[in-house]
């Protein structure tokens, strides 16, 4: 060391710049961070983004209004329901279409319970990054009940394409509520049992207390939504502020943090899982009865048993599976709460079969730009966890 | 939302202390907006975020629209939010196409870099389109929401709409050597090509 010349260097005071990715375990996608160093302190930061752009809002202009729903739920891969449900709202508000009840309760059930999937993938790969590999085991557990019911109700696990611009493409199945129930029954349990594992461990406590503090001012002035700005104590809920689907009738709370560290960010989302089981409860036990889909026969495809005897239903499923229907002009902001916040879809019809414009304000995307204030002056480690706590999907970043 | 009597309000107080800034209202669809001069973007912005009574001090999206055959061709979008009173607003300002400059004549389309895709041998010679093209320009408001960095980064990605006073304006998610802007409305939908053994000597 000595005779090579690097005492000459001071190791501790000169500033390195690292690239962290894009491949990289902690970066939870393809995210390229490009870090300065001084010894293991982070003093500037940029993240590089674009590394999965896939074009799928230019895409969405080339495809009928029913065949974007696909499209836009491979945005943000861990919330698809709530990519669907942005996407067939906004057109829905378009289009004029009231969606009937059911429709409105079966949407509110499967969007909380991708809410609990996304903050379990969320809290297993979080906790993984903080050491705790057992975290990912169990969460994983759960996530597959959800998952397992998912593909009861729509034939898929995941991308399930069940939302459709009026309604659900089915009803759920026969025994379906019952297994439901189950879940509903097991979640808190679950939650609990996390909570005991990382609640009084040491080195979860320790890195994650007093890490990554932003204020609440600078999160609004950064337009951070969702789990990270409640956890600064804005209780800031969309769920609550506007009126759409079946939340209005449901009783449930808004967690908030107080001190807006990392801690807070795990309480809040732990605090959140529990609360959407509550949703997913009241939601099931008021499911009211009625069709599942809207009955506008120029929107919504016709029933699979009339093709056969009815003339105008065949005219309908024909014209609507090759062109598509057709919006009238306008344009339309539809919001909604995703698990990460702010979740907003931009359509703009221009009288065709095809959207002229499909934009999304995706909250990873808008979050990210927080993470500089979260990191800089911190532990390079620190910056592992706040990103983990950040809880960006590269997919919806960059579309 | 503001109801539509309530929009015309908001645009009769504008124009007291920004004359001829509002152009134009529309309530569509429960969805209120103004379409605003964008030379003055900035000044209504900011009016709108600090003025008593309207406080609208979240943005919640920024984001562009290329309305291609209408005459102004971009509208670039600001959804602005009122956490209190949970009221949108949305101000749109309406900019002009590209405008070819130097030696390429007036009306000839931008070279398409999908175009050169297709020809062969030749190794892609065309300049990045920001040099053939006046660009479409509005300023910044990065400033007054510092949410919109990545947001105006993006619009400028995507449709060549350059923000005048943006601290850092470079490509966000197309590569930073990608030449042309695909989400205008005549930008094709071509693809990437891809080099296979029968086609590999096309690419040198």
């Amino acid at each position: 060391m000595a005779e090579a010349g690097l005492d000459n260097r001071d190791l501790d005071s000169e500033v390195m710049t690292i690239n962290i990715g894009p491949h990289h375990p902690a970066t939870h996608g393809v995210l390229r961070l490009v870090v300065d160093l001084e010894g293991e302190m982070v003093r500037e930061l940029k993240p590089v983004i674009g590394y999965v752009h896939t074009g799928i809002e230019k895409s969405c202009e080339a495809n009928a209004y029913w065949k974007v729903i696909p499209f836009v739920e491979r945005m943000d891969y861990v919330s698809y329901f709530f990519q669907m449900e942005a996407f067939c709202g906004a057109v829905e508000r378009l289009v004029g279409l009231e969606i009937p009840p059911r429709a409105k309760y079966l949407r509110t059930i499967f969007l909380e319970l991708n809410r609990i999937h996304s903050h379990l993938v969320w809290l297993g790969t979080t906790a993984l990054d903080l050491g705790a590999i057992s975290m990912l085991w169990y969460c994983f557990r759960e996530r597959d009940k959800i998952l397992d019911l998912f593909e009861m109700a729509t034939g898929q696990r995941m991308h399930t394409r069940y939302f459709q611009v009026g309604g659900v493409i089915e009803d759920i199945p026969l025994g379906f509520e019952a297994k439901l129930r189950e879940f509903v029954a097991d979640m808190p349990v679950r939650v609990g049992q996390y909570e005991d594992l990382l609640d009084r461990n040491e080195v979860f406590l320790s890195r994650t207390k007093n890490v990554g503090i932003v204020s609440r001012e600078r999160l609004l002035e950064l337009g951070v939504t969702g789990p990270l700005l409640r956890a600064a104590g804005e209780p800031w809920d969309l769920r609550k502020a506007f009126d759409y689907l079946a939340y209005p009738e449901m009783d449930f709370k808004v967690p908030v943090g107080t001190v807006g560290d990392n801690y807070d960010r795990y309480r809040v989302r732990l605090a959140e899982m529990v609360e959407s089981t509550r949703i997913v409860e009241q939601a099931l036990d008021a499911l009211p009865e009625g069709p599942h889909i809207a009955d506008d026969r120029k929107y919504v495809l016709p029933p699979r048993s009339e093709l056969s005897t009815s003339m105008e239903s065949l005219i309908h499923h024909f014209k609507l599976v090759t062109e598509g229907y057709r919006v009238p002009p306008g344009e339309v902001y539809y919001s909604i709460e995703s698990p990460r916040g702010e979740l907003g879809c931009f359509v703009l019809a221009d009288g065709s079969a095809k959207p002229a414009r499909v934009h999304f304000r995706d909250p990873s995307f808008v979050n990210l730009q927080s993470f500089r204030d979260m990191s800089v002056g911190g532990y390079v480690a620190d910056m592992i966890a706040s990103l983990g706590m950040l809880d960006p999907i590269l997919g919806g970043v960059d579309r | 939302m503001p109801d539509a009597p309530g929009l015309e309000l908001i645009r009769g107080e504008i124009e007291q202390h920004h004359p001829g800034a509002v152009l134009d209202t529309s309530f569509d669809r429960g969805q209120a907006a103004l379409v605003v001069d964008p030379d003055q973007i900035v000044a209504v912005l900011s009016w709108l975020r600090e003025a008593p009574g309207q406080e609208y001090g979240f943005l919640s999206s920024l984001h562009a629209a290329d309305y291609l055959p209408a005459a102004p061709r971009f509208g670039v979008h600001y959804e602005l939010l009122n956490r209190d009173r949970v009221e949108r607003l949305r101000i749109k300002a309406m900019l002009e196409g590209p405008r070819p400059a130097g030696p390429v004549a007036a009306g000839d389309p931008p070279p398409l870099p999908v175009a050169k895709a297709s020809s062969g041998g030749v190794p892609p010679t065309t300049p990045p389109a920001g040099d053939t093209e006046q660009l479409p320009e509005i300023d910044s408001c990065v400033e007054l929401f510092p949410t919109a960095e990545f947001q105006e980064r993006e619009v400028f990605d995507f449709f060549g709409i350059r923000f005048r006073g943006h601290p850092d304006l470079r490509r966000i998610l197309m590569p930073d050597d990608y030449v042309g802007w695909p989400q205008r409305r005549d930008f094709p939908v071509g693809g990437e090509p891809v080099r296979f053994t029968f086609n590999e000597r096309n690419y040198g």
